[in-house]
């Protein structure tokens, strides 16, 4: 109460004190003036209501008189308001949360100048290209980005990066940085400057460069300790020391989405860092990634007609020599195009866009079925307020004042669910980006709300308010107040056409659950069908280690002897059961695969097969038993015969019999001629690149015969230890050889789990959204319920006295539900098997259609929807007639 | 509905008018709601009956035009009154307003005056 109120309130007592006591002077008696006095001052409500209208302010003492009455009501029926405030919050919060995630990986643009004018630059189709692929987005060799950058007119400015992991340590455990090669335009083009020092430029971006760094914002502040001095100082990569000439501005994470960047190095100091030129030379190595900022004026398509103009000149200028023959043609025929650029690459987009769409419709629809719910509470609400509403418009309130105040209510109630669901948004968000999460690799996005998130949250939050708010308010004052005020509420026909929308409501709620329900029972299963997928073999106990093994400078001719060294020191470590080397770990997300044929055999189709190269002991510390032949030994060298272990799958489609002693043909590539191999062994089926994919054939090569050995290896080791105290005996083993080597660890068991992370993410969220859903649908057909027995109490006491027995009346109201229930399940049912096929590609081991999920699915939700209804039906059948009749 | 419609009305009837009447009423010095419904029923004899639900709103509003003033003043019998003063804005806003109601009165004088042509 405001001091203007009290004011007000003393100045008419006043008032009526004087008029009072003038009676009083002049003879009446003080009962009959005090009448006469009240008669003549007329309604002292109404004066005070209409005097403070003249206060001006009176809209806002309005809005806060509807609000401190909405706030009692709520107070008033804290179930009510619970399940309102909790149906706001988990609908709008699930929805921010799953748009902030879908904003950040897929719409917003980077956060770098003008993103509208940038495009992605690629060859339209790659087939025919040969050599060495370096990274999940589209990309070109190095003499060809050189040419393009030559001959291109359409661009102001051109750039190329390439995304890839220093290591930082000198020598012992692995300290990786997220790396860039990029261009001497890089910066440039995106428009993005320096906090302190200076970015890089063309002139740092030449043959025969001394390599230069820029770091990140975040990596100085995280990992250099904000250190001033930093411009200037040295850095290790790869071993070796590289000058650090400036830190890029704070906004700025890269081009590529979900991945943010430490250190950037112009691309010409990959001669400097990996100890030849040979990659900046070869036409065979595609790694670079191109983007470009159009010049003013010029369109996409126009500068894509451009690329294809210029398209020929370059490829037949860069056609490397030792390009194999059958894809020349297509080599000279690429054509290059230009796409939009704005939004960045990102491998998150391509992984996760379908699963976020699809966790949005979800979120969406868990939203459409929070907000029938609140609807449906209101429109039961404002059924036991219609007399409330009577009096209000009897007693001179206008109609549209009494929609405010049920306005006010229901945007209260909008503003607490949608705060909460703020809330709530900001926790599911970081957590769903932290369960993208793998090991070593952290995802980066920036999930804070920006306009965008917020103007989504907002119109949902006003579009629920208006949508369950209004329309009881339309409906609850439409009716005249007398008619509302004879209506004893209960079975007259005023209510019925309401009623009959509610129970259209609780239908499309139960409807919509069960889709929801399928969907998380689909993607659970899928789940778990790919966790009991048996790779083939055993990844228990099994630690892969990388080696960097640089700083040893072993001439080519040693690194045989010192892979072997390598693996012997290893298997030397007590408690280390077997241990081996092996290039492709399996479900590493790496490939390696060629034509073959079986030599010597006519009509022998040419397949696609995949590769990999160990050592002896690889099949036996997996765990991949021998079905015919031998293993490797060290007797298979450079200069013994080539020899090659298949499995299964090969000796069944390739070699179509047992293909011990044949000989099996290995297209040529850019690095090596066609080759032969004699098949000395099979091995038995193991996956190879995802537990998702069928077993292709395989040939296994050994490790001690290719042509040139690097300065890296790769071991599996598996021991009975626990994997702490493995991988430091590891690193101690290693370390004796010599404290130069990098060594980095992972356990394969966690490797192959991360790869079922998009599914578990899926099932997990699909589950709460489905569980959610179908607690919000069972709490409105309860109350859907519930009301139908209290409306009809009077009914049921008259059957009663009448003869009925209770099993009749229990009948009759659970006949009611199972209709509700059984046309929701109908829609849901059919709901669901229209929308599945959207899911189709994420699914494993089961089709979208999947009879028993469907039928699983509505069982379920059928039972406890009839344990719902159970409650009031009983309560029905519990009426004492006598009781019932006794009511009005 | 309809009772609050009728009230509306009256004030509507009454607003310039009774605005006038207030201002001139407080020409003569400082007084409370009761005092000046009495006054002008007193002066016009017991013809112009000030209805509360008019005057009021109407004082209120004139104080927030700031053609008025109001503040507490406890009066003779200890009460504690709320009294309304005339600002230098009111005097002006009197003087315009009578200016006005005269010339209304004339004009309309002069319609009902106004000889039947024979």
């Amino acid at each position: 109460m405001a001091r203007k109120d009290r004011e007000l309130d003393e100045e008419i007592r006043t008032h009526l004190e004087m008029a009072v006591r003038d009676r009083v002077d002049r003879g009446a008696s003080r009962a009959d003036a005090e009448s006469a006095a009240r008669r003549e001052f007329g309604n002292v409500g109404l004066v005070k209501e209409v005097t403070r209208d003249m206060w001006g302010r009176m809209w806002i003492e309005r809005i806060g008189q509807d609000l401190r009455y909405a706030a009692r009501l709520m107070m008033r029926s804290p179930g009510f308001t619970a399940v309102a405030v909790l149906s706001l919050a988990l609908g709008i919060g699930a929805n921010t949360a799953i748009f902030q995630v879908v904003n950040a990986v897929r719409l917003r643009a980077l956060p770098v100048s003008d993103p509208g004018s940038l495009a992605a630059v690629s060859i339209a189709d790659m087939t025919g290209a040969r050599g060495n692929f370096n990274s999940r987005y589209p990309t070109v060799t190095n003499p060809i980005w050189e040419r393009l950058r030559a001959d291109q007119r359409a661009f102001s400015g051109l750039l190329a990066w390439n995304g890839t992991t220093f290591n930082l340590s000198r020598g012992g455990l692995a300290r990786p940085a997220r790396g860039l090669w990029v261009s001497g335009s890089f910066f440039d083009v995106l428009g993005v400057g320096a906090s302190s020092g200076r970015v890089l430029l063309p002139a740092d971006d030449h043959r025969g460069c001394a390599p230069r760094a820029v770091v990140s914002h975040g990596f100085w502040r995280n990992e250099l300790g904000v250190r001033p001095d930093v411009v200037g100082s040295m850095l290790t990569l790869d071993g070796r020391a590289v000058e650090v000439v400036g830190v890029t501005s704070a906004g700025f994470a890269g081009v590529e989405v979900g991945r943010t960047f430490d250190v950037a190095v112009p691309i010409c100091s990959v001669a400097t860092l990996s100890g030849s030129a040979e990659r900046l030379d070869s036409g065979t190595d595609w790694w670079l990634t191109i983007m470009g900022r159009l010049r003013p004026g010029w369109t996409l398509d126009q500068a894509s007609a451009h690329l294809a103009a210029i398209s020929p000149g370059i490829f037949s200028a860069t056609l490397p020599s030792n390009y194999p023959t059958v894809s020349v043609d297509q080599y000279r025929a690429f054509t290059l195009r230009a796409e939009p650029g704005g939004t960045g690459a990102s491998g998150l987009r391509e992984d996760y866009g379908d699963p976020l769409w699809i966790l949005l419709a979800t979120a969406a629809l868990v939203l459409v079925i929070a907000c029938v719910n609140l609807a449906n509470l209101m429109l039961a609400r404002a059924s036991a307020r219609e007399r409330e509403f009577a009096v209000r418009l009897g007693v001179g309130a206008s109609r549209g004042r009494v929609m405010r105040q049920l306005l006010v209510e229901s945007l209260l109630l909008a503003g607490i669910g949608a705060a909460c669901g703020m809330l709530l948004a900001g926790f599911l968000s970081r957590t769903l980006v932290s369960a993208l999460d793998r090991d070593g690799q952290s995802v980066f996005l920036d999930v804070g709300t920006d306009w965008r998130v917020l103007a989504f949250t907002m119109a949902v939050a006003v579009l629920t308010c208006l949508l369950f708010g209004l329309a009881p308010a339309f409906r609850a004052t439409r009716a005249g107040s007398l008619q509302l005020l004879r209506s004893d509420g209960r079975g007259l026909t005023p209510s019925r056409e309401r009623f009959a929308l509610r129970r259209a409501l609780v239908t499309l709620q139960v409807a919509l659950s069960l889709v929801l329900l399928v969907a998380a029972a689909l993607f659970t299963r899928t789940l778990m069908n790919l966790a009991a997928v048996d790779p083939g073999f055993s990844s228990h106990g099994v630690v892969v280690t990388s080696l960097d093994l640089r700083s040893l400078r072993t001439p080519e001719a040693e690194r045989y002897a010192l892979h072997t060294d390598v693996v012997n020191r290893l298997r030397a470590i007590p408690g280390v059961r077997a241990a081996a080397e092996v290039w492709v770990v399996p479900i590493s997300g790496n490939a390696w695969g060629n034509s073959v044929w079986m030599e010597g055999r006519d009509g022998s189709q040419v397949t696609d097969a995949l590769f990999n190269r160990v050592s002896d002991g690889y099949f036996a510390t997996l765990g991949i038993p021998f079905v015919a032949g031998r293993d490797f030994s060290d007797r298979d060298t450079t200069s013994s015969p080539n020899v090659a272990i298949v499995n299964e799958a090969f000796a069944r489609t390739v070699a179509q019999g047992n293909p011990i002693g044949q000989r099996v043909k290995v297209e040529a590539t850019p690095s090596r001629p066609e080759m032969s191999y004699e098949i000395v062994g099979v091995v038995r089926d193991a996956k190879y690149l995802s537990l998702r994919q069928n077993v292709e054939p395989v040939v296994f090569l050994p490790a001690r015969q290719t042509p040139r050995l690097g300065e890296w290896a790769q071991l599996v080791v598996r021991s009975d230890l626990p994997p702490s105290s493995m991988t430091a005996a590891i690193a101690q083993a290693i370390g004796e050889l010599n404290p130069g080597i990098v060594v980095s660890f992972t356990m394969l068991k966690t490797q192959i789990s991360d790869t079922l992370l998009r599914e578990r993410l899926m099932a997990t969220l699909s589950g709460f959204f489905g569980v959610v859903a179908a607690l919000l649908a069972v709490v409105g057909l309860y109350g859907v319920i519930a009301y139908t027995v209290a409306r009809r109490t009077k009914e049921i006491g008259v059957r009663m006295a009448l003869g009925a027995d209770r099993g009749a009346i229990l009948g009759t109201i659970l006949g009611e539900a199972i209709w509700l229930i059984g046309i929701g399940l109908a829609a849901g049912a059919a709901l669901a098997l229209a929308s599945g096929s959207a899911a189709r590609r994420l699914l494993f081991g089961l089709e979208s259609y999947d009879p028993l999920t469907l039928g699983a699915s509505a069982a379920a939700l059928a039972g406890i929807a009839l344990a719902a209804s159970y409650v009031p039906a009983r309560t029905a059948a519990r009426i004492e007639p006598i009781v019932a009749l006794r009511t009005d | 509905m309809p009772p609050k419609a009728r009230y509306r009305n009256r004030i509507e009837l009454l607003q310039g008018t009774l605005d006038l009447l207030v201002l001139q009423t407080l020409q003569w010095g400082p007084q409370h709601g009761y005092a000046i419904a009495q006054a002008i029923r007193a002066n016009s004899s017991d013809v112009l009956q000030v209805d509360t639900g008019s005057l009021y709103p109407a004082l209120h509003r004139l104080e927030r035009q700031k053609l008025i003033a109001a503040s507490w003043k406890v009066s003779e019998n200890r009460q504690r009154t709320r009294v309304y003063r005339l600002t230098t804005k009111g005097r002006e806003e009197l003087v315009s307003e009578r200016t006005r109601w005269s010339r209304f009165v004339d004009a309309v004088a002069g319609v009902l005056n106004k000889p039947q042509p024979e």
